[in-house]
């Protein structure tokens, strides 16, 4: 009974010192935090992402599904993948080679280097573009050679590789040097200390510890290689069905009224790019531990 | 630590498959008998996807060769500028005599006489320049002097970029010309307020559509009589009005055979007879189908006239303007006369 007394008597003493009014404000703070980044990411992102999806889909899965096997959509979509297929390999070698020698060599014109591979980042893609004409065009000095030999680089699929090379070449460099800056040379020092090979150290001990970095790297490549509008639009001459990738065909599509087709091959993209987050995020939750294993600190 | 490795190796070989399979599929020569390149600008696309289904059969019919013709659009300038830097278009049909001059004078690759070389100096299909107003007319816009007027703002690309554009400057010249008696300060003070009234100035004429249609910006749009038709047919007839002024300039977009390229690729034949059908009553009709007057009016369909409103075509070789040659470097050249007026606010 007493207990009950007890009980009775001191609610309402624990309900005046309740926490609550303190604490309130802070929440009142917190979610008003959270409510202008969601709104903000709603509306600049979420938004036109989801718009790119209504639009696609108005027409229904019938003319969605047209919208990407016409034949001039399907040669867009199949030279995207083969610009991709030779792109990446390439840029996935040089990054590797790059941030190899930048983080574990000391060498003259070392810093050079590394702010050179930055400069894809910091030039127009316009100009990217333009420096393969200049290269490759028929006007340039290269041109009546090329010419001779029956070789077409600009305006033809070459070019379009290597515009895009050029557009996506930092992307796997910039993630795996600082990485490999972090790691130091310990690992690799003490795996030749105990008679490696050279190429053993690197597939056994370098390679291991970076390839997640690696895999992001070339997702991100991937992604841009597909993507890249301006300098591949400069080099593409914009022949239907030959030389048009799928930024360039939305372009076209767009500007031919054919708004549904348009946005039909846009949300290929976009999809291409969810899918890129999505892998990445997988990959950070299923390897967590590897990832902050490989991090020191 | 092995394991993921093999992984990664296993990762990359679709993409050397895809590698190998691309360079395949590259190497492979096309399957078609003749394969055309028309390098051509922004407003023809509907019209020769017409024309070139058309064309094949013709040319399957006659010779029995199946030929395929490959598009490529952008700006007129543009273009020219992509075939001067090697792209390999059999026939390039571009907006201004002066962007094939371009291409004749700097690859040496057509003749400089290539004017003279077709029916019409090259031109099997003309054009003019009209106003698209939205539905009702709702600011009364009736003639040139109507742009003008307070509150009225006018959709025009960059002439200095956009061939249209420089044709919808020409037009505007030719009124104020007409209308204040060929005192020229006024002409220029004229065209000068007019793109005061401008509040984008696009880069090309589909462009400038898009912002008019689509973004719904501005009172007028200054157009192709072929561009203001074919909005109107595809984005609704119930949204816009087409008003035709009294006046206007008479465009002459030209066709040319590319020699150094045709001659280069053994597709002279086909690649002439292709420009030669265009004045055909088929191509003709054709174009008439899409809005652009056809430069032999008696093979084609009167009925199909009918759609082409009487206009007072002021043409660019006119004393007042004195050609092309003339016009080019005096009104739209770095310093010219554009650039004089025009001040971006």
């Amino acid at each position: 009974m007493s207990d009950g007394a007890f009980t009775t008597a001191r609610l309402p003493g624990a309900a005046a010192i309740r926490f609550r009014p303190v604490t309130m404000e802070r929440r009142r703070v917190r979610v008003g935090l959270i409510l202008i980044s969601l709104a903000f990411l709603g509306l600049f992102l979420v938004l036109p992402v989801v718009a790119v999806f209504v639009e696609a889909f108005r027409g229904g899965m019938p003319a969605f599904a047209e919208a990407i096997f016409e034949p001039d959509a399907a040669a867009a979509i199949r030279l995207t993948l083969l610009v991709a297929a030779i792109s990446v390999p390439c840029n996935l070698v040089f990054g590797l080679a790059a941030s190899w020698a930048i983080a574990k060599f000391d060498f003259k014109g070392k810093s050079l280097l590394n702010t050179l591979i930055d400069l894809p980042f910091s030039v127009s893609p316009v100009i990217a573009g333009l420096i393969y004409i200049l290269m490759f065009g028929s006007q340039s000095l290269l041109g009546p050679w090329l010419k001779s030999e029956g070789i077409q680089v600009i305006f033809a699929v070459p070019g379009i590789v290597l515009a895009t090379i050029f557009v996506t070449f930092p992307f796997v460099a910039r993630e795996l040097i600082p990485l490999m800056e972090e790691q130091g040379r310990g690992d690799e020092e003490a795996a030749l200390s105990l008679g490696a090979s050279g190429f053993q150290v690197f597939f056994r001990v370098t390679l291991p510890n970076v390839k997640w970095a690696l895999l992001y790297g070339v997702l991100l490549c991937n992604a841009r290689a597909m993507g890249e509008f301006g300098a591949v639009s400069v080099v593409s001459g914009h022949i239907r069905g030959l030389t048009n990738t799928m930024p360039l065909h939305v372009e076209i599509l767009y500007n031919e009224y054919n708004f549904a087709a348009a946005f039909a091959v846009a949300s290929l993209l976009a999809l291409l790019a969810l899918f890129t987050l999505v892998v990445k995020s997988v990959l950070e939750w299923r390897y967590a531990d590897e990832i902050a294993a490989t991090r020191r600190h | 630590m092995v394991r993921p490795i093999s992984t990664l190796v296993r990762r990359l070989r679709p993409g050397l498959a895809a590698l190998v399979a691309g360079v395949a599929m590259v190497v492979t020569p096309a399957l078609a008998d003749v394969a055309l390149l028309n390098v051509s600008y922004d407003p023809t696309r509907e019209l020769y996807k017409a024309y070139n289904a058309a064309f094949a059969k013709h040319w399957k019919a006659e010779t029995g060769e199946t030929v395929t013709i490959q598009q490529s659009h952008g700006g007129s300038g543009k273009q020219a500028r992509s075939v001067i830097d090697g792209l390999d278009a059999d026939v390039v049909t571009l907006a201004l005599e002066a962007d094939i001059d371009a291409i004749a004078k700097t690859t040496g690759k057509i003749p400089a006489d290539w004017r003279s070389r077709l029916p019409h100096n090259s031109s099997p299909y003309t054009s003019t320049i009209v106003f698209l107003v939205r539905k009702g007319n709702p600011k009364a816009i009736q003639d040139w002097g109507d742009l003008i007027k307070d509150g009225v703002e006018v959709i025009t690309p960059n002439p200095k970029t956009s061939g249209g554009a420089r044709w919808n400057y020409l037009a505007a010249w030719a009124y104020a010309n007409k209308a204040f008696g060929k005192d020229e300060a006024k002409t220029k003070d004229f065209v000068s307020t007019l793109y005061k009234h401008v509040p984008v100035l696009d880069t090309g004429a589909r462009g400038s559509t898009t912002t008019f249609a689509q973004r719904g910006i501005g009172d007028v749009l200054l157009a192709w009589e072929n561009e203001a038709f074919l909005a109107l047919e595809e984005l609704g007839p119930d949204k816009f009005d087409i008003v035709v002024p009294p006046l206007s300039i008479l465009a002459e977009p030209p066709v040319a055979l590319v020699d150094g390229n045709v001659d280069a690729k053994g597709t002279r034949k086909a690649a002439q007879a292709y420009l030669d059908y265009l004045y055909s009553p088929e191509g003709q009709t054709i174009a008439a189908k899409n809005f652009y007057r056809p430069s032999k009016p008696d093979v084609v369909d009167a009925e199909l006239l009918k759609r082409f409103p009487k206009i007072d075509l002021v043409s660019i070789d006119d004393p007042q303007f004195g050609g092309w040659a003339k016009v080019q470097p005096e009104h739209f050249g770095d310093g010219g006369i554009f650039d004089q007026i025009y001040k971006p606010n």
